[in-house]
């Protein structure tokens, strides 16, 4: 009796125990797969809506979803979600449904590997630049180079979105500007005024430095902010050594033996002491409201945060002011601009033509007055004839003056595919004061010939 | 021979878990040992011989790398051994609450382990920390646990002992209660202490539990990522980059033949040290 017993009962947990194996298998596919499950109902709504009930014109329509790909920062949700309304208005017969992804370098992975998996959506909104060039355009992403609305997208967008003369992407928000946001009760209350060289923001730093109060807002726990300074110096890099880009990507002129170029490490490393004493632990967010809340004075970074605190902290929104980074000359004063990001068509879509037609609604003054509803624009929008809304603050306008008398140049990332992964890192150290300006510069000309050579640049 | 038939299986039984073997351990390794000679990006090829492997060698963090993959494994593996017998050997004592301890001991195993590394990170914050805070209240000011790269990396080990470290005990309360009985006995009729029944009956007698913690989690701490990367992504800079977390940033940068190159060189790494190791310890290993 007992030996039945224990035999019954151990067939009973191997049973189970399989049976709970085999369910985790089941559980783990599911939770890779649910691309390939959304395709076949997408199909079988397409089937079932193919009924002549649903006719909207004279020919019979079917109704199409088609699947879009956005980052899972709070703005990207925002403006995809206003494309899509607005869009979906005016076509009844698309929908669009949004799926979102990690921002950063996980989601630079997770894109990639959707590509090269083939299970892409229809639609997805990704970095202009150098970061689009290293999808392998040619072989992903459809070429919309003759869609008539390119011809209201203006030039330097464009090239931003170019891989071999053909256009891939079509903007999906306002540019934005890289450079320093200042607190304006700090700058009044110490008597500061906006400066217009380097070394008179060192000045101004060292001052808010002596009142007690913190010069720059470090973040470094987000380890990509740390490389602000050294991007946004690139209008001044440019200035100084027009053929720059061509000559680094074209591996002729160095980080390190041009010493213009030097020049932007050498700056991050005099900075070093003047930031908050958690800098390594804080992260962006908690820097923008260390920013809003007049925690510090200084914050170097790009223009897209002024939504976050539009949002967060409106009643602090006007005492935020922006200036572009500073050079040696005074004379030589503008901004660094990054371009908007791009929505981008899947080439192996099933829905091309609906794609098309969302592209088209999106690069329109009415897809922009759509994403300006939602998200306050961090600078000039990219599409000929869309207005900004009257209510820009005026922290926006502040980079007007740089824009109208012509003095930006696009950030280095947009002019040349090269930019070496290992930057960040290289950054931290510096700004943390634990390696040279010099010694990292020549760091980084490694770095980034480790990534020339991995694209399979020429010259490398 | 018909009864060798009837008593033994057919070799197809085995056909499901070869197949399977085959397809997703087998395959992938030769896979990658070509692939870590091209520039690869997922979709063609480009043979470049062992230059990824050059490349590798001079990443300017690899060095750090291998030093710091060493002593996370030696230091996390040797606090596991220390806690994992010392709480092997108080839970299989005498006490009431026995069960209850067990679960609690056990329980950070079946935390997931990237909420763990994202609650100590918070935990650690230099000023906002609930360490550093229960410090300062203590008038102790806390050094910055992550940011300071001398500590950095033994913050995280920290937390992975933590976390390991129940795992270490059932391996040691299953080897300690498979001690016989008749050890015990025969040390009380020779009139020993407690001290001796520790020192001459159970750490001789659980040899095989060590031995069995010691390759677990020397290997796990030699290709340990994911508690680092959510709590200092090998940073600040360069300090607690291992070699997984290099891996890793090669292949979060598209370089996928790179990315597998390091694979390889970590599968050696980590087979040199671990086969000795093993050998070494079997070799002493006694009969109960």
């Amino acid at each position: 009796m007992g030996m039945s017993n224990t035999g019954k009962s151990k067939k009973y947990v191997t049973v189970l125990s399989s049976a709970l194996l085999f369910a985790g298998l089941l559980a783990g596919c599911g939770g890779s797969n649910n691309n390939d499950n959304a395709s076949p109902s997408v199909s079988a709504s397409q089937s079932e809506s193919a009924s002549p009930a649903e006719t909207e014109s004279s020919k019979p329509q079917e109704k199409v979803t088609i699947s879009l790909l956005v980052d899972n920062s709070q703005d990207a949700v925002s403006v995809a979600k206003a494309l899509v309304d607005a869009f979906q208005a005016k076509n009844p017969n698309i929908t669009v449904e949004t799926e979102t992804r990690p921002a950063g370098s996980e989601g630079d992975n997770f894109v990639k590997t959707r590509l090269s998996t083939g299970d892409m959506n229809d639609v997805f909104f990704y970095n202009s630049g150098s970061l689009m060039q290293a999808l392998n355009p040619e072989q992903n992403i459809l070429d919309v180079t003759n869609e008539p609305w390119e011809a209201d997208v203006i030039d330097s967008f464009k090239q931003t979105v170019t891989f071999n003369g053909k256009q891939y992407g079509a903007p999906t928000n306002a540019t934005m500007g890289g450079g320093w946001f200042y607190n304006k009760k700090i700058y009044a209350q110490l008597g500061l005024s906006v400066p217009k060289t380097w070394a008179e923001l060192m000045e101004n730093n060292k001052k808010i430095k002596e009142a007690g109060i913190t010069a720059i807002i470090g973040t470094y726990k987000d380890t990509w902010t740390s490389q602000l300074i050294m991007l946004a110096d690139y209008y001044n890099v440019q200035a100084e050594a027009p053929n720059f880009a061509a000559d680094y990507t074209a591996n002729k002129a160095k980080y390190a033996t041009t010493p213009a170029a030097l020049r932007s490490f050498q700056k991050l490393e005099e900075t070093v002491g003047y930031m908050n004493k958690d800098y390594l632990a804080a992260t962006l967010d908690s820097g923008i409201k260390m920013l809003a809340e007049g925690k510090g004075a200084h914050y170097p970074m790009l223009t897209f945060i002024i939504p976050t605190i539009a949002q967060n902290n409106p009643e602090a929104i006007n005492d935020i002011g922006f200036f572009a980074q500073p050079g040696d000359d005074a004379d030589k004063n503008g901004v660094t601009v990054w371009m908007s990001p791009a929505a981008y068509i899947y080439k192996n879509s099933q829905h091309v033509e609906e794609a098309k037609k969302f592209l088209a609604f999106i690069a329109s003054p009415e897809g922009m007055a759509a994403v300006g509803t939602v998200s306050q624009p961090t600078g000039p929008y990219v599409v000929k004839g869309a207005a900004m809304p009257d209510n820009v603050p005026q922290v926006v306008k502040d980079m007007l003056p740089y824009f109208d008398s012509g003095k930006t140049a696009p950030a280095l990332e947009y002019v040349s595919p090269i930019k070496g992964p290992s930057l960040e890192q290289i950054t931290v150290e510096v700004g943390a004061g634990k390696r040279k300006a010099a010694d990292a510069a020549a760091m980084y000309d490694k770095d980034v010939e480790k990534q020339a050579q991995q694209l399979g640049l020429a010259g490398w | 021979m018909n009864k060798v038939w009837k008593r033994t299986y057919t070799y197809y039984f085995l056909l499901p878990a070869a197949i399977i073997y085959l397809v997703i351990f087998i395959l992938p390794t030769f896979m990658s040992f070509f692939f870590s000679m091209t520039r690869w990006t997922l979709q063609d090829w480009t043979f470049t011989g062992l230059q990824n492997f050059k490349t590798f060698f001079y990443e300017s963090s690899l060095n750090i790398g291998f030093k710091n993959t060493f002593v996370y494994a030696v230091v996390t593996c040797g606090l596991k051994v220390v806690f994992g017998l010392l709480l092997g050997v108080f839970l299989t004592s005498k006490i009431r609450t026995k069960n209850y301890l067990r679960s609690v001991v056990f329980f950070p195993t079946l935390v997931s382990t990237i909420a763990v590394g994202i609650a100590f990170s918070t935990l650690m914050h230099p000023t906002e920390g609930l360490i550093n805070t229960t410090l300062a209240s203590l008038g102790i000011s806390g050094p910055d646990w992550l940011g300071d790269t001398r500590i950095a990396l033994l913050s995280v080990a920290f937390v992975d002992v933590w976390k390991g470290v129940g795992f270490a005990t059932v391996i040691y309360i299953a080897g300690i209660m498979s001690i016989p009985e008749d050890y015990y006995e025969a040390l009380q009729i020779d009139g020993g202490n407690s001290w001796n029944k520790f020192w001459n009956i159970i750490l001789p007698l659980s040899r095989s539990a060590t031995n069995t913690v010691i390759i677990l989690a020397f290997i796990g701490g030699l290709r340990s990522f994911d508690i680092l990367w959510p709590m200092t992504r090998g940073g600040p800079g360069f300090a607690t980059d291992v070699i997984a977390s290099i891996i890793y940033k090669q292949y979060q940068a598209g370089f996928y033949g790179l990315a597998t190159a390091g694979n390889v060189i970590l599968f050696l790494f980590v087979s040199l040290l671990a086969f000795p190791l093993s050998l070494y310890l079997n070799r002493k290993e006694v009969d109960l």
